[in-house]
């Protein structure tokens, strides 16, 4: 591949040269951000091995995108185990943020199927897994890259047998209707989200559509398909050329968006055949969508509460309409047990995910308030999509971070590896008394 | 660190004993500010501005003595500050400013020299040593209370406003020299605020309050307006005086 491993030292000659990988950059945070340092492109570590076909091992560079790998992988009847919203993110990225996708109710997140890594911290080069340095596997499982930088990966692929989706789609006119419909049932498909609407007032507020579904198999798919069990997606071409002056996402868009949304989808409808990518990548149909939200961006908040705190995310949502601040975008999705990782998020329970325009009056005190609400549960919020919590509140949220922090002394005792979210938290830094 | 909103952590304010500042300080703290370094002139003033600070919970509040009459010890000043932070600071206040009787100044050589120190030549230098430290952190912002007093120069204050016309030619060429380091420049042009700077002088039109100032600057900060001007009508009320001919100008009330 032409690149050597070199361990990253302190440059004790420039005192403040912080090191932090970068992927994709598709964390919406300040996650792989490092003024002042060294951002590392992960990019040349974008290898693809041979695929192990009993097993569906594989082993990956650490900057390899899961649209990379699902290009080979497809062909030959393997996929992406996990997916998160959108197919652009690199192995390590996917490592360091724990990433989940629609199916961690039964499948738990991205690192419960890599079987090693590679990483190189400025105390050198460790293979490492969940039999070998254990410690260190499960802080670099969700550690924000604050452990070293996955250069790396063997990952447990999934067997598929096409490219195509077998899904079923509901309505639920209230928010009770589809967390009981996904408690009954979502145990009966690999993979299941709800989309909430979060900006109609009154008796419409937290109306949802659930999806569920699973990997069609051949027997499937209808006459008109059977010449492509396997269509290798092919990237869309829709961009939004340029960042709008003013946010196209506001208050009355997003409303009508969600009222044609929710209209648009069937009341009941089973068994539909649908590609892959629109079940899985929702995000990447248009390229560069972030635009749409004008200068001052977009905001996103995605938090976890125990199974049976359903009520705070009901009030959650419930505090949305009143507020007068609809989120553009809401998510809903039941996780399965966590993995070990300290600083992985989730953990049993609810887990739901808004996007709001950045400069909307009201919403950084409204974000804080949830902020409590979740907190009060021992519920916590995402950190691959923060970029404005209180940091008094990260070691409530993660009463375990003083592992991470206990493992990031051993391979990195100057604390060379800093991002901008884990200077802005203090992750690892003395907390002032 | 700044987040999302732009809301700062560690904040150093020089000049911290004005009204403006103690406002503004007040409204930082309430949003995410933890550490507050003051750096003043005044030793009671600073006393007094690090307990309201404090009270206003803020987890670390510390004071720099400086003199602004003293360029050569700008420098000293500055680092003080960054060292007293001892984290990355994500928002300096430039809030230093006197000022003074233009009609009586005349007179003594000294005194209108104290007034171009204080209100222009010690700020410039001050601003260049923090655009170093900042441009090395890679991060940052900066806040410079100008006023409209320099923006059309009357003859009621014209030692003051020229040497804040000064300050705001360089503070917005210094925020051009920092474009792609990391570190923004503001401008906040406010224009007659009732502070004890101005006791005893008959308030202009659009006068307003240090909480006003306060509250425009914060929400300026949260959008990144390049120039601040409180109240912002006055933008368009001095894109109007700007090109008054001088016989009305000097006719105008305040």
């Amino acid at each position: 591949m032409g690149v050597t491993h070199t361990p990253l030292t302190s440059q004790s000659s420039e005192p403040h040269r912080w090191v932090i990988a970068r992927g994709l950059g598709r964390s919406y945070g300040d996650a792989a951000q490092c003024s002042g340092g060294v951002v590392v492109d992960t990019s040349a570590y974008s290898s693809i091995g041979l695929i192990d076909p009993v097993t569906g091992l594989v082993e990956v560079g650490g900057g390899t995108s899961l649209a990379a790998i699902m290009r080979v992988s497809l062909a030959s009847g393997w996929f992406i185990p996990v997916s998160p919203g959108t197919r652009h993110v690199t192995v390590g990225g996917a490592i360091a943020a724990d990433v989940h996708g629609k199916n961690h109710h039964r499948d738990g997140s991205f690192c419960s199927f890599v079987a090693s890594l590679t990483l190189v911290t400025p105390a050198g080069i460790f293979t490492i897994s969940p039999d070998e340095d254990a410690e260190l596997f499960w802080a670099t499982a969700g550690g924000m890259g604050l452990t070293g930088v996955v250069v790396k990966a063997t990952l447990r692929l999934i067997r598929v047998e096409t490219s195509w989706m077998e899904t079923d789609t509901e309505r639920c006119d209230d928010l009770d209707a589809v967390m009981s419909a996904m408690e009954e049932a979502d145990h009966n498909y690999r993979y299941s989200v709800a989309w909430v609407d979060c900006s109609s007032r009154g008796k419409h507020l937290g109306r949802s559509v659930l999806t569920r579904g699973d990997h069609a198999p051949i027997g499937a798919l209808g006459l008109a398909n059977a010449t492509s069990f396997i269509d290798i997606p092919a990237e869309s071409r829709v961009r939004v050329p340029f960042t709008l002056p003013l946010s196209a996402v506001g208050p009355h868009t997003v409303q009508a968006f969600n009222a044609l949304w929710f209209r648009k989808s069937p009341k009941r409808k089973c068994g539909a055949i649908v590609p892959l990518t629109s079940f899985f990548y929702p995000l990447d149909g248009i390229n560069e969508w972030n635009l749409l939200y004008g200068r001052r961006g977009f905001v996103q908040y995605q938090f976890v509460v125990g199974p049976q705190h359903a009520d705070v995310v009901r009030a959650a949502v419930g505090m949305m309409g009143p507020a007068g601040i609809p989120s553009s975008l809401a998510v809903l999705k039941r996780f399965g047990p966590g993995d070990p990782g300290p600083l992985s998020f989730p953990i049993e329970g609810w887990t739901l995910a808004l996007d709001f325009p950045a400069g909307l009056p009201g919403l950084p005190p409204l974000l804080d308030r949830l902020d409590e609400l979740v907190v009060g549960v021992g519920g916590r919020i995402y950190l691959a999509k923060d970029a404005r919590l209180r940091p008094e509140l990260l070691r409530a949220m993660y009463p375990r971070i003083g592992e991470l922090e206990a493992v990031r002394d051993r391979v990195d005792p100057d604390h060379v590896l800093q991002s901008d979210l884990s200077r802005r938290l203090g992750i690892g830094q003395k907390v002032p008394s | 660190m700044n987040n999302a909103f732009n809301h700062p952590q560690t904040v150093v304010v020089l000049g911290g004993t004005s009204e403006i500042a103690g406002a503004l300080i007040d409204r930082l703290i309430a949003n995410r500010c933890r550490t507050v370094v003051l750096a003043g002139r005044d030793t009671d003033g600073l006393v007094h501005a690090t307990r309201r600070a404090e009270a206003r919970g803020a987890d670390i509040v510390r004071s720099v003595v400086f003199d602004a009459l003293e360029n050569d010890k700008a420098e000293e000043t500055i680092a003080a500050c960054f060292d007293a932070a001892d984290a990355p600071v994500d928002l300096v206040v430039v809030a230093v400013g006197f000022l003074g009787n233009a009609g009586a100044d005349l007179d003594d050589a000294e005194r209108i020299a104290e007034s171009i120190t204080v209100n222009f030549t010690w700020p410039a230098v001050a601003l260049g040593v923090v655009a170093r430290h900042l441009r090395a952190q890679g991060s940052g912002r900066i806040v410079v209370l100008s006023s409209v007093a320099g923006i059309r120069i009357r003859a009621a204050n014209f030692i003051y406003g020229s040497a804040k016309a000064g300050l705001d030619g360089f503070a917005l060429g210094l925020a051009e020299s920092l474009r792609g380091s990391g570190v923004q420049l503001q401008v906040v042009r406010p224009g007659f605020v009732r502070t004890k700077m101005t006791a005893g002088l008959r308030p202009a039109p659009f006068a307003v309050d240090p909480d006003s100032v306060a509250t425009a600057v914060m929400r300026g900060i949260e959008r990144n307006q390049p120039v601040i001007w409180v109240p912002s009508l006055l933008r368009w009320v001095f894109l109007g005086l700007r090109h008054l001919p001088q016989e009305v100008w000097r006719r105008l009330p305040g």
